[in-house]
């Protein structure tokens, strides 16, 4: 049983998918709406429906929940009503998550910074947190797994809040490793570089990686993007975050906790 | 299908424990093995060593899953063996896709007294012998054109460090080094290079007198058993348990190996019950 935020598209859906095709039911939240700042239409109700339609053509289950990672009460209610209807919780990946447009650390909006940091890095805390007594509760242990980046292992200008967010998941991650360890209840973090999905795919992001232009193309971002990586390609699918979630949420990886684990086509070591 | 199915994989130290391990469970999704191993003792490691009755049971067990293997008597020390067993492999099996160098050594003892022979000896064995492995492969590699997946075997001690294992520590901190450049060397032929950092594995490597003089000082001889050390490796660890299993490493191998890590290169993977979170 896993409990997946940020479950409506992008990343959260595949992992939702990768999942249920490996036998997993599925508790799913994402926030369904656009949140103030960020540079890109968010999710919607429809697309979390898709999610459950998906999820429930692979013959599994799955409730699905309009929540905010924001709002921890939210989150408990959300949790304890898919344990109650699906009878446990396994598998925690805290994927929600946010990107804005481009700014300097001293250009940055007190807003801005905190709208950041509440869902990057509080959220997966909270979404952690929701979810703790229900894994504790059967004594069997369990994997949770926190979505950071490649901005939470090195430093990126124009994106400080970011950066902090996802290198603050890292804390988290290895502080819960140690808190959880005596539960058998394992903790990673998984680093993707970009990713194609709508959050890296728009006009906020290709301004980002290509300030020497005034109005650049997918193609001027593929370009500017592959630069960045060891293996010759421009971004990465879901898909691959899903069967990195999906190799640590399993028993092959049942000694393996506290590590950070990028997929980032060598973007690290460039 | 398997998850390496119609691949072919270089493994060195095959004879036994995690080398054995890793070609046995690529052999079980699918894969062809190029087992090497010394298959003999060398003067500064304090354990008894592989035997080739060892090699030969790592062969049996992969024939029993109705896989090939081509096994050779080769020691990582020495580049002309390494490559000819290799190429003799690929020649019999028809290509290459996935090499993991696992050969190691263990030995202890402090840095500032340790003889010459016992620190190049480690580092010979543990460090160069990764890269020559490599090299031996990466023409093959790159001749087959679909990119590859290599894994070297590292250790939390290639990521932290303790007492009396200076020589051991540096040369697995190398193999992080060798790693990370091989990374870059090798990507635009979509060739991945990724690192495993077991912490203590089951194995005759571990479990050895000398193993055991090493983390019990303090106990007489006769009081080093497996059942006296398990607590002082378990209180290592955060999942509180003394050691891992082979197979727990060969499954991050397989993975590392498998296109579900189609875009995983340069990554240091730690299997270590936390260890290094500790």
């Amino acid at each position: 049983m896993a409990f997946v935020t940020g479950a409506a598209r992008g990343h959260g859906r595949s992992h939702a998918i990768r999942l249920a095709q490996e036998g997993a039911d599925i508790i799913a939240v994402d926030i369904c709406e656009t949140v103030p700042g960020t540079s890109y239409p968010g999710a919607t109700a429809e697309d979390l429906a898709e999610t459950v339609r998906e999820v429930e053509a692979l013959d599994r289950r799955i409730v699905a929940a309009k929540a905010d990672v924001r709002d921890l009460a939210r989150l408990r209610e959300v949790v304890a009503d898919g344990v109650a209807q699906l009878g446990r919780l396994d598998i925690v990946v805290a994927n929600a998550g946010i990107s804005t447009d481009p700014l300097t650390a001293d250009e940055l909006s007190e807003d801005a910074w905190s709208t950041m940091i509440d869902v990057n890095l509080s959220g997966v805390w909270k979404t952690v947190t929701a979810a703790l007594p229900h894994l504790k509760a059967h004594g069997e242990g369990g994997s949770i797994i926190l979505t950071s980046s490649e901005a939470g292992l090195r430093g990126y200008e124009n994106t400080a809040h970011y950066v902090s967010a996802k290198h603050g998941v890292v804390g988290l991650m290895r502080t819960l490793t140690l808190e959880l360890g005596r539960h058998k209840i394992r903790v990673n973090s998984v680093h993707p570089t970009q990713v194609d999905t709508d959050m890296i795919q728009n006009d906020a992001i290709y301004r980002l990686f290509r300030p020497d232009l005034e109005n650049p193309t997918k193609d001027d971002f593929a370009a500017a993007s592959q630069s960045l990586m060891a293996l010759p390609i421009p971004w990465v699918e879901s898909v691959d975050i899903s069967n990195a979630v999906l190799f640590l949420a399993s028993d092959e990886a049942r000694y393996i906790t506290g590590v950070p684990l990028p997929v980032d086509a060598g973007n690290y070591l460039k | 299908m398997g998850r390496v199915e119609g691949k072919v994989a270089f493994v060195t130290g095959a004879a036994r424990g995690q080398g054995r391990s890793h070609a046995i469970r690529l052999a079980q999704e699918g894969a062809d093995i190029i087992a090497v191993d010394i298959a003999a003792q060398m003067d500064t490691v304090p354990y008894p060593m592989a035997t080739p009755e060892d090699l030969a049971e790592t062969v049996r067990q992969v024939e029993a899953l109705d896989r090939r293997i081509v096994a050779t008597q080769a020691d990582v020390r020495d580049f002309e063996q390494v490559k000819k067993a290799v190429d003799d492999g690929v020649a019999q099996l028809g290509r290459l896709d996935i090499v993991v160098a696992n050969a190691g050594i263990f030995s202890q003892g402090q840095l500032e007294t340790m003889d010459d022979t016992t620190f190049t000896d480690m580092i010979d064995v543990n460090l160069t012998g990764v890269w020559r492995s490599v090299k031996a492969a990466v023409p093959h590699l790159r001749a087959g054109g679909q990119g590859g997946s290599v894994i070297l075997t590292s250790s939390t001690a290639g990521l932290s460090a303790s007492q009396n294992t200076g020589h051991y520590s540096a040369a697995k901190h190398g193999v992080v080094g060798l790693m990370r450049t091989l990374a870059l060397e090798l990507g635009q032929d979509r060739i991945r290079v990724n690192s495993v950092h077991p912490t203590a594995v089951d194995t005759d490597m571990i479990q050895n007198e000398a193993m055991y003089e090493l983390f019990a000082p303090d106990l007489p001889a006769e009081g080093r058993t497996r059942e006296a050390l398990a607590p002082r490796f378990g209180s290592l660890t955060v999942l509180e348990i003394p050691w891992v299993e082979a197979v727990d490493i060969s499954n991050a191998v397989l993975w590392l190996a498998s296109d579900e890590a189609r875009y995983v290169t340069g990554v240091t993977l730690p299997v270590d019950a936390g260890q290094l979170t500790k």
